[in-house]
């Protein structure tokens, strides 16, 4: 006898993670925001090898260009550099004509002119190798085709001459690896402590969660100071220990879960079946309490970068010549004045990629939450 | 109600000395101390200066000692600001950094409340989306881009205010600061307010009063009373975070807080400084902590502190 035409058509379920990878893709800002920080972080991870300058190049003939879409050197100045070299070389320049990617001159001085000296416009930031195209009046004389170094610079060059694009980029590096590193660390102790309290309960529980307010209770620079005087200004272990501290809000929120969850059945069924407390957590508890916790996540990446700028901005985060947001902003704020692109860009750079990451957890925190479905 | 409190002051204690402990004990570890100067003095002046501070004792001597003091309710010379007590610079600072932060506080609910309330009543219209929008901004803004912006804006370019110090507390050197602290306070609050409010929008009780035909203001009010249940827990470490000071703000608008004197205690192994601010902030974080408890239970009948 066969059964086949009684047994019903497979029901196709939605897991959880379905409909919140629906719901998510349905709104609209949320799915802006990831592509925004997809973008932010493939630019981050690829554009400072593609703008053409290291990001530690010093141009001392460009100390805080502004940010400008044509290339540096610009007609206008091209003289003045002209009359500041041939001042070193001890001529004085005539017939400055700027031809295609070259400038025509000619230098004459009352004495023969030193040809070593012209190594002078190998030096500027702005001038290739001249080439001599005459010598008159035994070397009094001197015609000269100077190839133009061009370079762009985006986003102008900061207080020290170097390119703003490149260490706005390498910054966001920076900012971001960070933001992740200490999100990761923080997720791993916080999950782990919060699931334990709450599933173990009882006297332990209050023991944790007496130690999670007691840490609560020490102001939290203090904490991060600390681990500076200790770390020295070495960022990753800074970091590693910035998401040891930032694990408090992470382990409350599992533990509420937790305690709702070790009601259940199929976690009876398992306590029945004689799981071990270690599998049971690890297999049913932790699994179920992720949808809160990847909404926490996403919002504590962000208040990662924000502390990571907060301690630049203090002098106690990433050290010269590497750098982050934070640092380029506190240094931008200081040059405010005279300098507005200083503090633009890094500022738009890190502010856009919070606001991304802030609507990210709103979209996800909407998917993932059963009461709406 | 007053068991409750003195129940709950009781349990602050052992936390206080907990968090006091600590904190000593992690200060003292950390290298360095507060004599280390760029040129080392010379041996006899360093072991005459640590004789004086009793640094030449063991660590728990010193600790003791430190115990006992603060028990008087002496928090001892500061060693990096020389001549002055703890308590002197706090006797400063503290009021300074105090009212700012409760400016900072009351503009954050008179503005974060009504926005967030309006947000909600309005969900998903443009207000709500203008509101979200403008409290995503005061979120991710670091107070560290706005206030240079505050201050280029109003005190150079339009130059309403001035750009910086204390001036007795004038009224025009306090807006930029209590501007600055507030932004991010006001955007957090508009959030809770709106989230706390959709939510209590849809409870039975406010459908009956809908249902009575009563007026939009009134739903409002006796929305706003359940709603504010969350605002309030936060508010409660929030408020504590304010009160005891900025380091940014108080830099950046050069203001004589206490904020200030974490990061420079810190980073000068000013040990009794430090000690003193954690002390503070502690107590500040505790008190708060039990005020949203009581004002829970004033709130919500249905709370019962026990």
């Amino acid at each position: 006898m066969s059964d086949s035409p009684l047994t019903p058509l497979p029901m196709i379920g939605r897991s959880l993670w379905q409909d919140a990878r629906n719901r998510l893709m349905r709104n609209r800002a949320a799915v802006a925001s990831l592509i925004v920080l997809g973008l932010m972080a493939l630019s981050c991870i690829a554009g400072p090898w593609l703008t053409g300058h290291p990001y530690d190049r010093v141009y001392p003939d460009y100390v805080r260009v502004p940010a400008s879409l044509e290339s540096y050197p610009k007609a206008d100045a091209i003289p003045a550099a002209v009359q500041r070299i041939a001042a070193r070389i001890r001529a004085t320049p005539g017939d400055v004509a700027v031809v295609g990617e070259s400038l025509r001159l000619t230098l004459t001085s009352p004495r023969p002119i030193d040809q070593r000296l012209l190594v002078y416009f190998d030096r500027s930031d702005q001038f290739g190798t001249p080439r001599i195209t005459a010598n008159e009046e035994e070397g009094r004389r001197l015609a000269l085709e100077v190839p133009l170094k061009r370079q762009r610079f985006l986003f102008g060059t900061d207080a020290n001459g170097r390119d703003l694009l490149t260490r706005t980029l390498i910054a966001g590096r920076v900012s971001l690896a960070i933001g992740l590193l200490a999100t990761g660390v923080a997720l791993i102790i916080g999950v782990l402590y919060g699931a334990a309290a709450g599933y173990l309960g009882g006297r332990i529980d209050m023991l944790m969660m007496r130690v999670v307010d007691v840490l609560y209770a020490l102001p939290f620079i203090f904490f991060v100071i600390l681990l500076v005087v200790f770390f020295g200004r070495n960022f990753i272990l800074m970091f590693l220990a910035v998401g040891a501290i930032e694990w408090l809000d992470m382990a409350r929120i599992v533990r509420g879960q937790t305690l709702s969850l070790k009601r259940q059945e199929y976690v009876l069924a398992a306590e029945a079946l004689g799981v071990t407390t270690g599998g049971i957590i690890w297999r049913h508890i932790i699994p179920n309490t992720l949808g809160p916790v990847i909404v926490y996540v996403t919002l504590l990446v962000p208040k990662v970068i924000l502390l990571e700028s907060f301690l630049s901005f203090l002098g106690l985060g990433v050290q010269e010549p590497m750098t982050s947001w934070g640092a380029l902003i506190s240094d931008g704020a200081r040059a405010i004045q005279g300098a507005w692109w200083m503090l633009a860009f890094p500022a738009a750079s890190l502010v856009t990629t919070l606001f991304a990451l802030n609507f990210l957890g709103d979209g996800l925190r909407d998917a993932l939450d059963p009461r709406d479905r | 109600m007053l068991p409750f409190i003195l129940r709950r002051l009781a349990t602050a204690i052992p936390t206080l000395f907990v968090v006091v402990t600590l904190s000593f004990f992690l200060m003292r570890v950390a290298p360095g101390g507060p004599f280390d100067l760029e040129r080392p003095l010379e041996a006899k002046v360093m072991e005459n200066l640590r004789r004086i501070y009793q640094l030449d004792q063991p660590l728990y001597q010193q600790y003791l000692t430190y115990l006992g003091a603060l028990l008087r309710g002496d928090f001892g010379p500061s060693f990096y600001f020389r001549d002055f007590s703890i308590a002197e610079l706090f006797a400063q600072g503290l009021p300074v950094s105090m009212r700012l932060g409760a400016c900072a506080l009351a503009l954050a609910l008179l503005i974060g409340g009504p926005l967030g309330a309006l947000a909600a009543f309005r969900q998903n219209g443009n207000a709500d989306h203008a509101v979200m929008g403008f409290a995503a901004a005061g979120i991710t803004i670091p107070n560290f881009v706005v206030a240079p912006v505050l201050q280029i804006v109003f005190g150079l370019t339009l130059a309403w205010l001035p750009v910086g110090g204390w001036n007795g507390g004038a009224l025009r050197n306090v807006i930029l600061p209590v501007v600055t602290l507030a932004l991010p306070q006001i955007a957090v609050i508009a959030r809770m307010t709106r989230a706390a409010m959709i939510e209590t929008l849809r409870a039975n009780h406010i459908r009956t009063l809908r249902a009575q035909g009563l007026d939009g203001s009134t739903v409002a009010l006796h929305a706003l009373r359940a709603s504010a249940l969350p605002v309030v827990s936060y508010l409660g470490p929030a408020a504590a975070a304010l009160l005891t000071g900025s380091v940014v703000v108080e830099t950046i608008f050069g203001i004589p807080g206490i904020g200030r004197y974490f990061v420079e205690g810190a980073l000068n192994r000013d040990y009794t400084l430090v000690m003193g601010t954690v002390v503070v902030i502690a107590v500040f974080v505790l008190v708060f902590n039990l005020a949203v408890d009581l004002l829970y239970a004033l709130l919500d009948p249905r709370v019962r502190l026990d």
